[in-house]
């Protein structure tokens, strides 16, 4: 205890010289304490270690079960749903929704409680409308669903495009948070070096491994997620007496915004914006239904039954979860804010804490049950990075070996052998560039991340896989033309969007004043898709209508689907 | 998947009734979770004071907090609803029609 607390002033030493020369530069007179080396977690150390040499076992024991395509890409089709429900919620509980709703919690109150039903409410519609028919149509990527009856060359490519930028910038914020996050945990541990450590292990993990190793560090993960969640739950909650009332009537006293917290539905400080509102709910909803490296799940699972099973499995254990950390958050405006020991500087503000904004479930583990809780919570989480990491890294790189090489340079014409090469060369390149861009986005504002993945995913990837099973007039000519209007429109309007436009670039006020372009890029990619498949009066965009009949059998019967490897 | 085994599917009756009853089941629950969640944004969009109003005078806990975790806890309700009738109707059916398809 007596080491941590003088970690923990050391740190706020350091802290403190750097806000103090950032804020206050000309004010040089303030005496600070010299950066003392502060002393090492061991406890977060050896947890951590010992999961990485638990899921190294793991990655062994896969890959001498690897030998197929399809082992790679899909575990073999054996995972079960109960399994690939838990790997679903490892996959959606990232550290940023575990940490970040955590945050947003405990610094806007109420308004967290908006992020955490929109990522909620996307699953029954995937259950409702995709998975089944995912896993009916599909081999190892949402791109075959989408360009099932489709020209592949074009509707692969587009798919590959939208897939390869969501996984990158889900990457990006993945890397940055885990730099960070360990890094302030084990300061011996420089930025770079964390994330060097992250890069590596994934990259072992997904090349020799593949997906079965990737769905069972996710499994694992998962069951240590929830736990550990739970108990600093139950923790808040004896804490309170176990009354709700007492909670959040005590966060109220302590939150320097008082009564704000339960009665702003903005970020506090934020004007009310009921565009932006609707905006943020469609994005969150249906962005969860474009994730490439969740949908990559379904292809996993022996059939549709359990397929289907998975969503409900996934979606309770995400609900359950989402419902903790909203305890959890408002645990540590109760018992890490204010408090000395995790805020830089009390006489500032009370909320800023050490180590940046992604900190208080961390410390509340701290405040809860000491060195050793933190310890566990700190290798959960920077388990959870990796986990996800890796699962991002194996969707990245099916898109371009399955997608691109494969079917659209081969045009389907290579061996099997040839098509995983390309694919664990694309793992190792994707986890180089991963390092890369963590290193490079360090320093960087990346709060146009989720905005940015989130909208892609929900205005290119999910109507074109939706219009692709469900309506017969789509032709290749509409999934493309609305699957680019998706993808750039995105992203030119977040370029020029308040957050990018104003906050990252500098430009003055935004052109575009919505952080979320859901709203309307969302409807022109309808529209587009529609209008550009009406007109198509090709013979190709006729055979393509005609091939629905036979999608849809496959879709609604699973007759014809990829069967489970038997092995 | 032979030509012959598509149009045989298409030709039996139960392969019909099969997409009308899941199709109506899916765009059903499809449609309550997007009203009630819709309900919800549109509430946060322009009735925040409706939400952020106190469940009793003397709570501080606002209405919209059980309405969000009640969201949530219906959108599990409805996953399960879904997969109980699937299992129980359309998995069987589905045996059916492919059995009759490979006759």
């Amino acid at each position: 205890m007596r080491t941590l607390k003088t970690a923990f002033l050391a740190t706020l030493a350091s802290a403190t010289l750097l806000i103090t020369r950032l804020a206050d530069a000309a004010d040089a007179a303030i005496p600070v304490a010299p950066p003392v080396e502060p002393p090492i977690n061991w406890h977060a150390v050896v947890m951590f270690t010992v999961f990485v040499a638990i899921t190294l076992i793991i990655t062994y024991w896969a890959a001498k079960r690897t030998k197929t395509a399809t082992d790679f890409y899909a575990a073999g089709r054996g995972i079960t749903g109960l399994q690939n429900g838990m790997a679903i919620a490892g996959d959606y509980m990232s550290a940023a929704s575990f940490l970040g709703i955590a945050a947003l919690v405990y610094m806007n109150g109420f308004y967290g409680l908006i992020f955490s039903v929109g990522w909620l409410v996307g699953w029954p519609i995937i259950l409702f409308l995709i998975a089944e028919r995912l896993r009916n149509l599909g081999k190892y990527t949402y791109a075959d669903v989408a360009s099932f009856r489709l020209q592949q060359g074009p509707v692969r490519t587009m798919a590959a495009i939208g897939s390869l930028i969501v996984v990158i910038w889900y990457l990006i914020g993945q890397a940055v948070g885990a730099g960070q996050l360990l890094h302030t945990l084990v300061p011996q541990i420089s930025y770079r070096q964390s994330i060097v450590i992250v890069g590596t292990l994934i990259i072992i993990y997904v090349t020799f491994g593949g997906m079965k190793a990737t769905t069972w560090v996710q499994i694992i993960k998962a069951g240590l997620l929830l736990g550990g969640a739970t108990l600093m739950a139950i923790g808040v909650m004896a804490h309170e007496g176990f009354s709700f009332e007492k909670l959040f009537s005590d966060a109220v006293a302590i939150h320097p915004k008082h009564m704000e917290i339960m009665k702003s539905v903005v970020p506090i400080g934020a004007k009310a914006n009921p565009i932006e509102s609707i905006s943020l709910g469609l994005t969150l909803m249906f962005g969860t239904a474009g994730l490439p490296h969740i949908l990559m799940r379904f292809f996993t699972v022996t059939d549709a039954k359990a397929a289907r099973k998975s969503v409900l499995y996934g979606t309770c254990f995400i609900g359950y979860f989402y419902i903790l950390t909203f305890i959890i958050g408002f645990g540590a405006i109760v018992l890490v804010a204010n408090n000395p020991e995790y805020v830089t500087d009390v006489t500032k503000s009370i909320l800023a804490l050490k180590g940046g904004g992604s900190m208080p479930a961390v410390y509340l583990s701290h405040a809860l049950g000491g060195d050793l809780f933190l310890g566990f919570i700190a290798a959960v989480a920077f388990a959870t990075i990796l986990a996800v990491v890796s699962g991002l890294t194996l969707a990245g790189a099916s898109a371009l070996s399955h997608d691109i090489y494969a079917n659209v340079i081969k045009k389907g014409k290579s061996t099997e052998a040839q098509e995983v090469l390309v694919s664990k060369l694309c793992v190792v390149g994707l986890g180089i560039l991963a390092v890369l861009l963590g290193i490079a986005f360090e320093k960087q504002n990346v709060a146009y991340i989720v905005a940015l993945t989130f909208s892609i995913a929900a205005c290119a990837n999910f109507p074109i896989l939706v219009l692709s099973v469900f309506w017969r007039g789509l032709t290749t000519r509409g999934a493309v033309l609305g699957g680019y209007t998706g993808i750039f429109g995105s992203i030119g309007l977040l370029i020029i969007g308040p957050t990018v436009w104003t906050k990252v670039l500098g430009n003055g006020p935004a052109i575009f004043p919505y952080d979320f372009p859901t709203f309307v890029v969302l409807p022109a990619v309808l529209i587009v898709a529609y209008l550009a498949s009406v007109t198509d009066h090709s013979e190709s965009g006729k055979k393509e209508r005609a091939a629905f009949d036979a999608q849809e059998v496959r879709s609604e019967t699973g007759l014809g689907a990829e069967a489970a490897a038997t092995h | 998947m032979s030509e012959l085994s598509v149009s045989k599917i298409q030709n039996n009756p139960k392969y019909h009734d099969l997409v009308k009853q899941r199709d109506a089941l899916a765009w059903i629950l499809s449609a309550i979770v997007c009203v009630m969640y819709l309900g919800f944004i549109l509430m946060i969009a322009f009735a925040p004071d409706f939400l952020t109003q106190p469940v009793s005078s003397n709570s501080v806990i606002p209405v919209g907090m059980p309405i969000g975790v009640g969201v949530i806890l219906v959108s599990c309700i409805l996953t399960a609803v879904y997969v109980r009738r699937a299992n129980s109707t359309f998995d069987p059916l589905t045996d059916e029609i492919i059995q009759e398809s490979l006759k």
